[in-house]
């Protein structure tokens, strides 16, 4: 059966969904990624719930006017607006009173979201029948998509992608080094405003499928989870719409698969098992890599720390640099240097004393830059520039010195 | 010409009087991620003396000082307090953070936060009494902030909020303090201020350690220097260690000969 | 209106609303200056699966249950955020908000997937609470305060936050001068040997035990306004501690009361008949004094370029 949702034969409204949010995925991965770049992630979760008050407000004056309430083009419109205002609140908070961003976006998120449940609630007094639908906007409601519905939705995210690939270029030289983009004549203030409305879009597309509270999810998880598989601003907006699509489009089909499975939140877990994975296994940026990669560095300080004090003939006193150096085969479990250890130890001696040479000659300074304490010295120099320095040191010597 | 070299590159120098010195620090490493701040680092401080830790930008002399309070995690080594380990003897250390690490715009007055340096006085439950607050104001006054007791710390200058921090060092009453650049963005009548406070603790025969940023002040203010770049580069009294050689090696021979003339270092 | 109205429909959600808006406003206070009052968004967005955990596990809508439900859901979000930024190297923005929704969609799918229709935990309710609803039937008028049988079927949840409330107050009392050290300069706190780490973790679980108790007033998400709001209007009002501290709690009082009086009597006053969220309506009160802090309160600009 899953593989039937995948491959969109589950039926009329389970493909408009599937598709529908993989759209939605791409666009919320690759404007999202922005987002996170400029270290502003939560950003997102103000404009969500802000959304709020906008629909509320749509609803009411759509049905005060005589019209029919559920127009939705009408209600992302209104959503749009209050995400706008929201927006404008939490940077003129964090502006003009000594208050941080964080506060700014917590109070902002819960006012707007507290006034939007109050016009909710006005809502249901007014019309219970109609205005059953509203409520699908905080968890989304996929069951009874619409035609048009679907159309709104994959139009808004393509229209989002174009805008995305029309302003690549400052926006991610803003996300990347906003320094550098300021000093190259770039309005850092106006392509943040350009940041903020794509998210600002983004979100209201996202409502009707996934709902305010998991939109959030959509804009963070696939950034995150691409950063680990690349260091490049483009690659990771890629790989994250990739992402993004690929989470929706699996959640989509499996929460098509069976009742009680509402499709939000598959799609989140979905794009977190994603994030889960990369986070442990991604070759060099993974937990595994950094972990086995400490571990090895760990070990050969130890080493080296150790080495340097046979060469002195000063005691050891920890007992895992100890160990290591026992089973490297360099010392004995008493400390005692065996002839390898010796020979390793006067290397080891003699090569900080070429180093702490080479620190001192600003000729060398590119060279000194890469001292890290563990760096083979015949690594950044040339033979003849090491023995240039052996002339100064007085050459190899025995351990006794 | 053959190259000095700091005697303690390895781990456990040999000491006399071990259990005396304020502080010990011994093959003490420190990265951040892979990349070492402090290497392997050796460090002995003697009693009653005033010694300068300098060397270049991220040359790891704060990390050094934090990761002999505790404050950071080192990869290697560790440090010992009056011959015992810190968590014993946290009574007789006092610390002064770098003015930056602080937000100085969180809502406390000058005399509370010098009420803070009394916590170990006070306790968890202790009610301020007029002692604490006659204590406290004694200790404003030896760096000149009587008058300002009462302000929202701020509203101080850079000077003014660095002799905040040192009179909350002074309630503490310790045997060592350590300070991280003291003298950073203050104002010469500041500097003055610290100085000679700084020098009266040496007088009563306490030790002070500070990671000091100006070279110029050195040979006036301190009467040992510890030179560090990620390793250590030499440790003694100034007269014998602050010369132009152990200079260049702590600063990559970048110093300008002039900057070099200028310092009245000693020959050699 | 007469005391045989109010003691009856009004007095418990208020005095419900009032603890709940504390409670939560004492914690905001040091949450706010540590610069993490998104804390509180991941919180009461956490709350949500820990409450139905604790349903499944113990088959019950109890308080007890819950509330170490959600303690437990709190401090396991805590935890995961820090591991997530550690071991990630993540922001922590971008950490909180990873964390908190995919727990937030795991609780969802488990409301879903769990047998609920005898049990009254729907997501709407979770979200915005029923304060209106939280009557004291019993209740004649103001004499049955003094009346043991009437008080015993006061609605369960007053007693429960008012306890809560004390017990915040306590934690805030005891714990006062830790709080004050270790947010103020941590790495002086560390030198003097407290445990920084220990307080912070504390101060989480303090606040996600107001958070859950003030749940069923307000629902999870508008908890986020009463400890953002408050506490935020009076760090604009005062330069001191103690008196910003004041400050949040009598914002705090006032939103809920204002709260509670325009959702149940302002459509009244506007002609229709039917009341609105009450907790919409405080976290929009808490809102508007915020607004007015920010355009008129004496503190409310940062600190310049110090003097010299």
């Amino acid at each position: 059966m899953l593989l039937e949702a995948l491959s969109l034969q589950m039926g009329y409204n389970a493909t408009l969904v599937t598709i529908g949010a993989c759209f939605l995925g791409v666009a919320a991965g690759v404007t999202g990624t922005f987002l996170y770049l400029r270290k502003r992630a939560l950003v997102s979760d103000a404009i969500s719930h802000a959304t709020l008050p906008g629909v509320g407000a749509a609803f009411i004056l759509m049905v005060m006017l005589g019209g029919d309430g559920r127009n939705l083009p009408v209600l992302l419109f209104g959503s749009a607006v209050s995400a706008g205002l929201g927006l404008l609140c939490v940077n003129w908070l964090t502006r003009q009173t000594r208050l941080a961003e964080d506060a700014a976006i917590g109070s902002v998120l819960s006012v707007f979201f507290g006034f939007g449940i109050v016009l909710l609630t006005i809502i249901q007094t007014m019309s219970a029948g109609r205005a059953a639908g509203l409520e699908g906007f905080l968890l989304g409601s996929t069951a009874g998509m619409l035609w048009n519905d679907a159309i709104v939705i994959v139009l808004s995210g393509a229209v989002t992608l174009a805008l995305v690939l029309l302003l690549r270029r400052p926006m991610g030289l803003v996300a990347f080094d906003p320094e550098f983009a300021a000093s190259s004549g770039v309005n850092i203030e106006r392509v943040d405003l350009a940041i903020m409305g794509l998210v600002m879009a983004v979100t209201v597309v996202g409502l009707k499928i996934v709902g305010l509270i998991l939109i959030v999810a959509m804009l963070i998880i696939p950034p995150v989870t691409a950063r680990f598989w690349t260091d490049r601003t483009d690659r990771v907006a890629l790989i994250a719409g990739f992402c993004g699509g690929a989470a929706a489009w699996i959640g989509a089909a499996i929460s098509a698969t069976a009742p009680a499975l509402p499709t939000g939140p598959i799609i989140v877990l979905v794009s977190f098992a994603m994030f889960a994975v990369s986070m442990f296994l991604a070759p060099d940026r993974g937990v595994l890599a950094a972990f086995l990669r400490h571990q090895s560095f760990q070990k050969r300080v130890h080493l080296r720390q150790g080495l340097l004090a046979l060469a002195q003939e000063q005691p050891i006193y920890e007992t895992y640099t100890m160990r290591l150096l026992h089973r490297a085969g360099l010392a004995l479990p008493d400390g005692v240097p065996t002839e390898a250890g010796k020979a390793r130890a006067a290397k080891a001696l003699r090569d900080e004393k070429r180093w702490q040479l080479v620190r001192a000659d600003q000729s060398l300074e590119s060279a000194a830059a890469l001292y890290d304490g563990l760096r083979e010295i015949e690594t950044v120099l040339t033979t003849d520039q090491i023995s240039e320095i052996d002339a100064q040191i007085g050459g190899p010597r025995g351990l006794s010195e | 010409m053959s190259v000095g070299l700091a005697t303690n590159l390895g781990v456990a120098p040999v000491m006399q009087d071990a259990g005396a010195s304020p502080l010990v620090v011994r093959g003490m490493t420190v990265s951040y991620g892979q990349k070492p701040v402090v290497f392997s680092v050796d460090m002995e401080i003697k009693n009653g003396s005033m010694t300068a830790i300098i060397g270049p930008n991220g040359a790891g002399k704060s990390t050094l000082l934090k990761a002999a309070l505790g404050i950071v995690k080192p990869l290697a080594g560790d440090a010992l307090v009056f011959g015992q380990p810190l968590r014993n003897q946290r009574s007789r250390i006092a610390y002064v953070p770098q003015r930056a690490s602080v937000d100085w715009d969180f809502p406390t007055r000058v005399i509370d936060v010098v009420l803070m340096g009394l916590y170990r006085e006070l306790g968890l439950l202790g009610r301020v009494r007029k002692g604490h607050i006659q204590k406290a104001m004694a200790c404003l006054d030896r760096v000149g902030m009587t008058d300002f007791a009462d302000r929202q710390i701020g509203q101080l200058s850079g000077g003014q909020q660095q002799r905040v921090f040192l009179s909350r060092a002074l309630a503490q009453e310790a045997e060592l303090y350590l300070l991280d650049e003291p003298f950073a963005g203050v104002d010469a009548a500041t500097e003055k201020a610290i100085i000679s406070v700084l020098k009266g603790l040496r007088d009563e025969g306490k030790t002070v350690v500070a990671v000091h940023h100006d070279l110029s002040t050195v040979g006036e203010y301190f009467d040992r220097v510890f030179l560090i770049n990620t390793n250590k580069i030499a440790e003694g009294p100034v007269k014998e260690t602050f010369t132009s050689e152990n200079l260049d090696r702590t600063y990559g021979g970048r110093l300008a000969t002039g900057q070099l003339d200028q310092l009245n270092l000693a020959a050699g | 209106m007469t005391g045989a109205e109010f003691v009856p429909l009004s007095l418990p959600p208020l005095l419900i609303g009032i603890c709940a808006a504390v409670a939560c406003a004492l914690p905001g206070n040091f949450l706010l200056l540590r610069k993490q009052a998104l804390i509180g968004d991941a919180i009461s967005h956490v709350v949500l699966p820990g409450i139905v955990i604790a349903f499944l596990f113990t088959g019950s809508v109890s308080a007890w249950p819950m509330m170490v439900g959600a303690a437990l859901a709190s401090v396991f979000a805590v935890v995961l955020i820090e591991a997530v930024r550690r071991l990630g190297r993540i922001e922590p923005g971008a950490a909180m908000g990873l964390t908190f929704t995919t727990m937030f969609a795991g609780g969802v799918l488990l409301l879903e997937q769990s047998d609920t229709s005898t049990v009254h935990l729907d997501v709407e309710h979770a979200l915005y609470g029923n304060l209106e609803s939280l009557i004291w039937l019993d209740a004649v008028g103001w004499q049955s305060l003094a009346d043991p049988a009437a008080l015993a079927t006061l609605p369960v949840e007053l007693p429960r936050i008012a306890l809560t409330l004390m017990a915040v107050i306590v934690f805030t009392w005891l714990f006062w001068r830790l709080l004050v050290l270790s947010t103020f300069d941590d790495s002086f706190a560390l030198t003097l040997g407290l445990h920084t780490g220990w307080i912070s973790l504390a101060l989480v679980v303090v606040a996600a035990v107001a958070a859950v108790a003030a749940f069923d007033a307000v629902g999870s998400i508008i908890v986020i306004a009463m400890f953002i709001c408050p506490p935020a209007s009076a760090r604009l009002m005062t330069n001191r501690l103690e008196v910003q501290i004041a400050w949040s709690v009598v914002f705090a009082v006032i939103s809920a009361v204002l709260g509670y009086v325009l959702a149940g009597y302002g459509p009244l006053w506007l002609g229709s008949d039917n009341a609105v969220s009450a907790a919409g309506m405080i976290a929009t009160v808490s809102g508007v004094i915020l607004a007015s802090t920010a355009l008129f309160a004496p503190c409310r600009k940062r600190a310049g370029a110090p003097r010299h």
